[in-house]
This record gives C-alpha cells, sequence and structure tokens, in this order.
C-alpha cells in the first residue's frame, strides 16, 4: 500500500472536501497514526450527529471556560460578607443572583464554586479509575487466588450503598474536601476494576501478549504497557459516565456538611446554607442548585453521547 | 445414592450462595471494624477526650479491649455484632440496634411508597416509550430519566417544599405528621400509614398522607428514572421477538399484544430491576430524610454524623450494607424462581 495511495482523495469525495478531510476519511491508512486519527474522525461526526450529545460537550466546555476565567466572571469577592446586604433578591444592588445570608454574592460564589466541582471531578476521574484499573487488570492477567482475591473485595466494596460507605468513611476520617474526595475515590472505583479485568480476560491471551513474553518482558510490562492500554477507551466512557455521579455524591456530602467546610463556596453547601431561608429567600438554595443540576446534566449527556459514539454495542438507542 | 447426587447438585447452588453471603457480610463488618477502629487516630481520645488522665485513658482502653491484638478485636467485634450488639449511641445513650429498630419502619414505610410510585409510572411509562420508539413519548421519557439521573434529590426535595408546602400549601411540611397529631396513634407496625388505618382514625391517615406524599414523590423520582429506562429496553428486545408478529397476524389486539404478551415476558427481569432499585431508594433516603426531617435510618445516621456519634454511624451502615446485600441476592433468587431458563 503506496503512501500515495492513501493520501489521495477517494474518487467519490465532494469537490469542496479539503486534503485533510480526505486522508482523515482514507478507507485505506498508510500508518498506524492515520487509522487512529480516522477512527477518531469518525467517532466525532458520530457524536456530533447527535445533539443532545453536542449540547453536553457545550455545556462542559462552558463550566470548563468558567473555571479558568473566574476571576474575570466574578463581579464580587467570593467570601466578601456584607450584613447590610443580606439576603437581596435577584438583580438588586448589581447582584446578578442576589445574596446569601451573609451578604455574599451567589453568582461569584457559584463562579467560584465551578473550580471545586472541576477540582473534585478531577481529583476522583485521576484516582478512582487509575486504582481500579490496576486491580482489574492484575487480576485479570494474574488470574487464579489473585483474581479470586482481589475481585472478592471489590464485590465486598460494590455490595455496600456509595453513599453510605462514604459517609462512613467521612465521618471516621473527619470532614473536609480532601476527605471527601478520598471517601468518593474508595467508593468508585470497583466497577473500574470490574471493567478492566473482563477487558484484560479476553486480550490476555493473544498473540501478541505471548509475543512480548517471548521477547523476555516482564509481567509488570506486560501488564502496564501492553493490556491497560486497551482498556482505557471502555473506561473513559465509563468514567464519563460516573462523572454527574460524582457531582452529586460530592455535593450530598457537602449539603451534609461533611465537605467542603464554610465559608469555600461549594454548590452542596451552599444549598445547605440557603435551606435556612427556603420559603422565604428561595434564590439562595435555588441557585446552587440548578447549577449542580446543569453540570451534571451536561456529564450525563456527553457521557451517553460518547458511549453511543464509541461503543459499537449500544450504537442503536 | 443416585437421589442422594442429585440432591448435593441442586443444593451446589444454593450453599454456593450461602457461602458468598457469609464472605460478603465478613468483608461488610471487616470495612465497618477498620472504618471504626483502624482509621480514627486513636479511638480512645475520642471516647475519654483529650483531657483524661492516664489511668481513665488505660481503662478505657482496657475496657474497650484496645489492648488486644487487631485480630482478636476484629473476633470480638463480629461476635458482638452477631449477637446484636452495635454499641451504644452517644447521643440516644440507648443500644444502637434498639434506636435502629425504633427507626427503621419510617425507612420503611417511605421506600415502599416510593418504589410503589416508581413503579405505577416508570413501569407504563417504559411500555410507552418501547412501543414508540424513536418517536415523542420515547424521547420524552429519556428526558424524564435524565432529568432523573442529573438533579441532586436533597436540592428536588427542597424545591418540592418550597411549591407544593410553602407557595401551593397542598401538602404537610418537613416531619411524619402535623406537630398536633404526634404521638396520636398507637404503634402497631411502626408505619403510620399503616397504623392510623388499624386504629381507624382517617383524619390522621390523611396528614400522613399529606406529609408523605412529596417525599415519596421526590424520592421515587429517582427509581422511576431507572425502572422506566430497564422497561423499555426490555420491551423492545420483546417486541421485536417472532411471538409478537403470530400474535398480531393471529389478530390479537394491539393492547393485548403488549400489556399482556410482552410485558408478562418482560416481568421476569423486572422484578430484579425493581428490587436493586428498592436497594438504591435506601441510599437515596439518606439525603431526601435530611431534607424532611423524616425520621427514618437515613436521618439517624446523618445526625449521629454530625454529632460524631461513630457507632451509631456504622450500626446503620451494617444494617443498610445487610439489607442491601439481602435485596440483591433476594432479586437474584427470585429471578431464579421465576424465570426456569435460570435455573
Amino acid at each position: 500500500m503506496s503512501e500515495k495511495h492513501a493520501i489521495s482523495p477517494p474518487p467519490d469525495a465532494p469537490s469542496g472536501a479539503g486534503g485533510l478531510r480526505a486522508w482523515l476519511e482514507s478507507e485505506t491508512p498508510a500508518s498506524a497514526f492515520q487509522a487512529k486519527c480516522v477512527q477518531m474522525w469518525l467517532a466525532w461526526l458520530k457524536f456530533s450527529a447527535n445533539p443532545l450529545a453536542v449540547i453536553g460537550l457545550l455545556i462542559i466546555v462552558a463550566l470548563v471556560l468558567v473555571a479558568l476565567f473566574a476571576p474575570l466572571l466574578m463581579t464580587h469577592d467570593p467570601l466578601a460578607q456584607s450584613l447590610a446586604d443580606r439576603l437581596l433578591p435577584p438583580g438588586e444592588k448589581g447582584h446578578l443572583l442576589g445574596t446569601d445570608g451573609l451578604g455574599r454574592d451567589i453568582w461569584s460564589r457559584i463562579v467560584a464554586g465551578s473550580r471545586i466541582t472541576l477540582y473534585i471531578v478531577a481529583l476522583v476521574t485521576i484516582t478512582a479509575p487509575l486504582f481500579g484499573l490496576l486491580v482489574g487488570t492484575v487480576a485479570g492477567y494474574f488470574g487464579g487466588w489473585t483474581d479470586t482475591i482481589l475481585m472478592r473485595f471489590t464485590d465486598i466494596i460494590l455490595a455496600f450503598p456509595k453513599l453510605i460507605l462514604a459517609l462512613a468513611f467521612v465521618a471516621a476520617l473527619g470532614p473536609g474536601i480532601g476527605n471527601a474526595i478520598l471517601a468518593i475515590a474508595i467508593t468508585s472505583w470497583p466497577p473500574y476494576a470490574r471493567i478492566a479485568r473482563a477487558e484484560t480476560l479476553t486480550i490476555r491471551k493473544s498473540d501478541f501478549i505471548f509475543a512480548s513474553r517471548l521477547q523476555g518482558a516482564s509481567s509488570a510490562r506486560i501488564v502496564a504497557f501492553h493490556v491497560m492500554p486497551l482498556c482505557m477507551s471502555s473506561l473513559i466512557v465509563r468514567v464519563t459516565l460516573d462523572m454527574a455521579g460524582i457531582i452529586l455524591t460530592a455535593a450530598g456530602l457537602g449539603f451534609l456538611g461533611l465537605g467542603a467546610q464554610p465559608p469555600m463556596p461549594e454548590w452542596g453547601a451552599m444549598i445547605s446554607e440557603g435551606r435556612k431561608f427556603l420559603l422565604d429567600q428561595w434564590w439562595v438554595a435555588t441557585m446552587p442548585g440548578l447549577a449542580i443540576f446543569i453540570v451534571s446534566l451536561g456529564f450525563n449527556l456527553l457521557g451517553d453521547g460518547l458511549r453511543d459514539a464509541l461503543d459499537p454495542r449500544s450504537g442503536q438507542s | 445414592m443416585d437421589l442422594l447426587f442429585a440432591i448435593v447438585r441442586r443444593m451446589r447452588p444454593f450453599v454456593r450462595l450461602l457461602l458468598s453471603l457469609l464472605v460478603t457480610f465478613l468483608g461488610l463488618l471487616a470495612i465497618t471494624f477498620f472504618i471504626g477502629r483502624v482509621i480514627p487516630v486513636d479511638p480512645v481520645l475520642a471516647v475519654v477526650g483529650e483531657r483524661a488522665p492516664p489511668e481513665v485513658y488505660e481503662a478505657t482502653r482496657k475496657a474497650m479491649g484496645l489492648d488486644k491484638p487487631l485480630i482478636v478485636q476484629f473476633g470480638i467485634y463480629i461476635w458482638q455484632v452477631m449477637h446484636g450488639d452495635l454499641g451504644m449511641s452517644l447521643l440516644t445513650s440507648r443500644p444502637v440496634l434498639e434506636d435502629i429498630r425504633r427507626v427503621v419502619p419510617a425507612t420503611f414505610e417511605l421506600a415502599t411508597v416510593a418504589t410503589i410510585i416508581g413503579v405505577l409510572i416508570g413501569v407504563p411509562s417504559g411500555v410507552m416509550a418501547a412501543v414508540h420508539a424513536g418517536r415523542w413519548p420515547d424521547h420524552l421519557v429519556r428526558i424524564i430519566g435524565l432529568i432523573g439521573y442529573s438533579v441532586p434529590v436533597f436540592w428536588l426535595g427542597l424545591m418540592g417544599l418550597l411549591l407544593f408546602y410553602g407557595k401551593l400549601g397542598w401538602v404537610g411540611g418537613p416531619g411524619r405528621l402535623d406537630i398536633f397529631y404526634e404521638g396520636m396513634v398507637p404503634q402497631v407496625t411502626g408505619m403510620i400509614l399503616i397504623d392510623s388505618l388499624i386504629a381507624g382514625d382517617m383524619s390522621i391517615f390523611r396528614n400522613a398522607v399529606s406529609h408523605i406524599i412529596l417525599p415519596s414523590l421526590m424520592l421515587g423520582y429517582y427509581s422511576l428514572a431507572y425502572i422506566s429506562r430497564m422497561t423499555r429496553s426490555f420491551m423492545l428486545e420483546q417486541l421485536g421477538q417472532e411471538y409478537i408478529t403470530t400474535a398480531r397476524v393471529k389478530g390479537m389486539s394491539e393492547a393485548r399484544v403488549i400489556w399482556v404478551h410482552a410485558l408478562g415476558n418482560v416481568m421476569v427481569p423486572l422484578i430484579t430491576v425493581i428490587a436493586l432499585s428498592y436497594a438504591s431508594l435506601l441510599e437515596g433516603s439518606v439525603l431526601t430524610e435530611t431534607v424532611f426531617a423524616w425520621p427514618g435510618l437515613g436521618f439517624y445516621i446523618t445526625t449521629a454524623l454530625v454529632s460524631a456519634d461513630m457507632s451509631a454511624v456504622l450500626g446503620g451502615t451494617i444494617v443498610v450494607g445487610m439489607v442491601f446485600v439481602g435485596l440483591n441476592l433476594f432479586s437474584d433468587f427470585l429471578y431464579r424462581i421465576v424465570d426456569p431458563r435460570a435455573r
């Protein structure tokens, strides 16, 4: 297969399509890199044809932008109290979404809180899947007793309702955002271990694994460089689907006073503060809840879209 | 001899089930033990306080069995739990098990009503979504489900209170009854809806209904989302089968085809889904009960959390964990009984 053949546009390509597009839609990729690009391009086409998924993506992009440019978007200091201006309704005295019980600007607090939300999501989605990946691939690759013990352990954690276990962990560790993140990570890795193990079982008897073992690769090397990368795509889909759950759990912990501590503008904790004024000053509890809802809706839409685009098994739903 | 073998073969799945149940329970206890005794820097300090004299400290340490090796402590812990000793609650200074027994009926009542709502709305809407797959009823059900998965349940509860209690006044506020009625109904089952009916007091019953309707709707919304999504995918699978075509060709009415033939075959996996959603309601009830000041297990756990009452928290965790495992197993078991193919 010559390089020239791969790069020349297919005969039925639309005349307006540039070289890049043809290169991306080539049916005979010349290199592994091009093949990967073609695959990603096709997944993107499928993903972008799904309007809900695109909305989800836009919400998440907006969240990241808001978190990045938070200092520019905040109209007030999110921690500055002003008892004279407490419980102002939305729009009054330049407070876009009103003020809370201590006279702090709710809009600015929500904007500042987006950083906390992203921070929680990022930390959990880095640690829990990695740990699950490690447990799952090791269990699947070695099999036997290693598998039995590791998977038993996984199943036991899985047997607990997540929130209750996280509550118990935070109760023992003490409230705080770090401990809340730790507790969420501890309770959310088992599904990833299950997925990674299932993937490992299907590839551990492959020829390329035998080949690298014959070349003298150690088990650790095989697991880390040959097995783990192949488990990544199904893990990524699952992680995206779980992000909304992570946000809701973190917000729940914050609401119960176990997550981020005041005066941190964490959305769940803000709802909890607004609870006191619910019936008379509805906006204090409503606004941060809307933020949580929109963001976790975004993650759910994005996750559904990614699953449909990347996972051929569930493509028809 | 053959008969014996046959019996042994029949029993094997049950023995395996029991064994795995045993291992899971031991694992649950190992985790709560770990959380209660290992993570805190010094569990003795948590009890006696930082200014206690050394003699008191030592005595408490001995009394708590903390001078023994960890594995012995774990053995003692299992022994105590198996005998129903979950420790004393610092908050109520009563045995934790007694406390839990008192609060469980409220949670049971709430979760049951929520599940009934979830099934009554979720199953038909899932069926409609499957029958009209790709058209507006399908999209509607999907959007309702997406919202159910995305909304923080405690916030939804607060919004419900704000609208239906605060603004419209259609429902009762937090708690299980108005204060006026509190303690007026003799306890039989601990579930006020049933107790008030037993006592024949319709005004209390009506009041209890007005209090339970909102929290159970909020809680039921989540299970509705799950149940309708699963019903839809089960139904889609059935509606593509040939026996459905046969039934239609025979001239059977469309309603009968859908609601009797297809749904009848969906019932089996659906039972599992319903049992699982019931189990997850136990979890959802922690936040919902906190919002609605509903004096159940979830409220008990969160109240204990705030006052750092660890034995109450862990006792509640054990109970919820066991119920969770039990329900999972029960759904598995039902599945085997109802569906001969799964045997």
